[in-house]
């Protein structure tokens, strides 16, 4: 049930986004979705990728520091309340988001939410009990 | 004013047949006393007994900085820690610091020489002192404080930060004369502008300023800042601390060295041979009456030049030019000395950093600033991958430096290529 991201480390500096995104460009992979954290001396970028063992790969042969990290991905229906109804069961149960980002399915219908967490398995468990559509990496990559 | 005129005009003729009769008692002293001196001269194939004139002074092997780092802590100690009353250290880990000790004697002759450097600048007991070296393990504001206080003049023991205070008291205490490093010299005088402060009516007559690496130009920029005469004082904390060598008002070109307590020499850096004197080269000194902790012929790694002419003060010691340069890759960043191997050392123990690193050195209005750019690790970061992880290890890395070498650096994590493109360790962008 859990989804891979794969999290690069961007020096801040002119020029270093495009580099990543170049090398992405030239081994033809796809991004679902992405958020990019940032500090005032660096920043990361996160990827949810259709390839994760090749994007690793690619990443870190062009000399990016690169790591795998494991996150949850929530299916809920794009509408207000969507992001709260599942805020209100994390709260009750007292998990910890670390961050988040999000899109929006290609119907429209649905928004997708990334989710990372201090303990994803407690995480997933907790979401399935109470009947959120919990969208594995397999399915998400190939969204 | 000459604060000891009998030795300080001694004849030349007088003062070298002194330096040889103390170079031959601190020579039997150290080859009898300290198991490395032993070692060395044998090595050598010389006997204390074979000294018998400045000339042969050339016969004796230098002891380099490493050697002290090597006889870490107290290796090269001549007397037993019974007779030793306080300890002093340069900035650094363990086995990558040095660590200087004093007897009482120790103490009282380095109060006596500071107090000679004070004098020259012309203080006397009418004066009030803002002495802004920092006070602590590094021998600046304690070995001056001693000097002040011994000549009867009254001193404000501020060390150096609290800019905002230190501004205060200047206004509010009315010193007369200004003791710190340059650079601190200039902060103040840039942020006594910023809080409204007219810094040249103040009270502040004359500035005895060191520790750094300083030029004419900044010289004369202080001296207008303040509306004051700045003279330069030189020190070595491996050798004593503050009071080797002063400027004297009078002749305001030169430090007069303390040749009845110290020898020094000229050497060409890279062949160790003795130069004439006058001729650029490293400075090398010989203590002649260091109880605790005499050092012969260490090499300071300070390029300066020895100037024989007679000085009109009167004073017959030899003057040495300001240190302009060095003959290593020691650092000097706010008043504090420090080696690009020491960061090495640090970033060494801290998990998560590569190897590389690159410090980059410049100048923020007067004061020295420090960005240290470190690499992530490979290992480290495809483990973790998260900004906390990261923002941890930059904290270590500030807190680290901080704690062990007294500097606080901007950290800056950057991508592998950045460090290796460039190959610097060190950009120092200051001019001096």
């Amino acid at each position: 049930m859990k989804v891979e991201q794969i999290s690069v480390f961007l020096e801040n500096k002119p020029g270093s986004l495009e580099h990543a995104t170049r090398i992405l460009t030239e081994n033809k992979i796809n991004i679902r979705t992405l958020s990019l954290a940032e500090t005032v001396d660096f920043g990361i970028l996160r990827l949810i990728v259709n390839d994760v063992e090749k994007t690793n790969k690619v990443l870190k042969e062009a000399g990016f520091r690169v790591s795998k990290t494991v996150v949850v991905a929530v299916e809920v229906p794009d509408q207000p309340g969507g992001l709260h109804s599942i805020m209100e069961v994390l709260n009750k149960e007292a998990i910890n988001v670390e961050y988040l980002y999000a899109f929006v399915e290609k119907s429209g219908q649905n928004a997708v939410i990334i989710f990372r967490f201090d303990a994803p398995e407690k995480a997933i468990e907790v979401l399935l009990k109470h009947k959120f559509t919990v969208v594995p990496g397999a399915k998400l990559y190939d969204f | 004013m000459i604060y000891n005129e009998e030795f300080e005009t001694l004849p030349r003729e007088a003062l070298k047949a002194l330096q040889v009769k103390r170079l031959q008692q601190v020579l039997q002293r150290v080859y009898h006393t300290v198991g490395y001196y032993k070692k060395s001269l044998t090595a050598a194939k010389i006997s204390p007994d074979d000294i018998r004139s400045l000339d042969d002074l050339k016969k004796l092997p230098f002891i380099t900085r490493q050697d002290l780092l090597n006889n870490y802590p107290f290796g090269l100690f001549a007397v037993p820690m019974s007779s030793i009353v306080r300890l002093h250290a340069s900035s650094g880990t363990s086995g990558r610091s040095s660590v200087f000790s004093y007897t009482k004697r120790d103490i009282e002759t380095w109060t006596d020489l500071t107090a000679r450097s004070l004098v020259a600048a012309g203080l006397n007991k009418n004066d009030i002192v803002h002495n802004a070296f920092s006070y602590g393990l590094l021998p600046g504001g304690l070995g001056l404080h001693y000097g002040i206080e011994k000549i009867g003049t009254s001193v404000i023991p501020m060390s150096d930060g609290n800019t905002k205070r230190q501004i205060l008291l200047l206004q509010d205490f009315g010193p007369t004369v200004l003791c710190s490093t340059p650079s601190y010299a200039l902060h103040l005088a840039e942020e006594g502008k910023a809080m409204g402060v007219d810094m040249k009516s103040l009270q502040l007559r004359v500035g005895i300023l060191g520790g750094e690496l300083w030029s004419d130009a900044t010289r004369d920029a202080i001296e207008s800042a303040f509306g004051i005469k700045a003279l330069n004082i030189f020190g070595l904390p491996e050798m004593m601390g503050p009071g080797i060598a002063m400027e004297c008002l009078d002749g305001r070109r030169g430090m007069h060295i303390v040749e009845d307590h110290f020898i020094v020499e000229t050497i060409n850096p890279e062949t160790g041979e003795a130069l004439p004197e006058g001729e650029e080269g490293e400075l090398v000194f010989t203590s002649l009456t260091r109880e605790a902790f005499p050092l012969v012929r260490y090499r300071s790694g300070d390029i300066s030049r020895l100037i024989p002419e007679p000085c009109r003060c009167g004073r017959t010691h030899i003057r040495m030019e300001r240190v302009l340069k060095r003959s290593d890759d020691m650092l000097t960043i706010r008043g504090i000395n420090i080696f690009p191997v020491q960061v090495e050392a640090i970033l060494k123990e801290i998990e998560g950093v590569a190897p590389d690193y690159q410090l980059i050195i410049d100048k923020v209005g007067a004061l020295d600033s420090v960005e240290l750019r470190v690499e992530v690790g490979e290992k480290f970061f495809s483990e973790s991958g998260g900004v906390k992880e990261l923002q941890k290890i930059e904290k270590r890395i500030v807190k680290d430096m901080k704690d062990y070498l007294s500097i606080s650096p901007r950290v800056k994590l950057v991508a592998p290529q950045t460090l290796k493109e460039s190959g610097k360790k060190v950009i120092d962008k200051r001019t001096i």
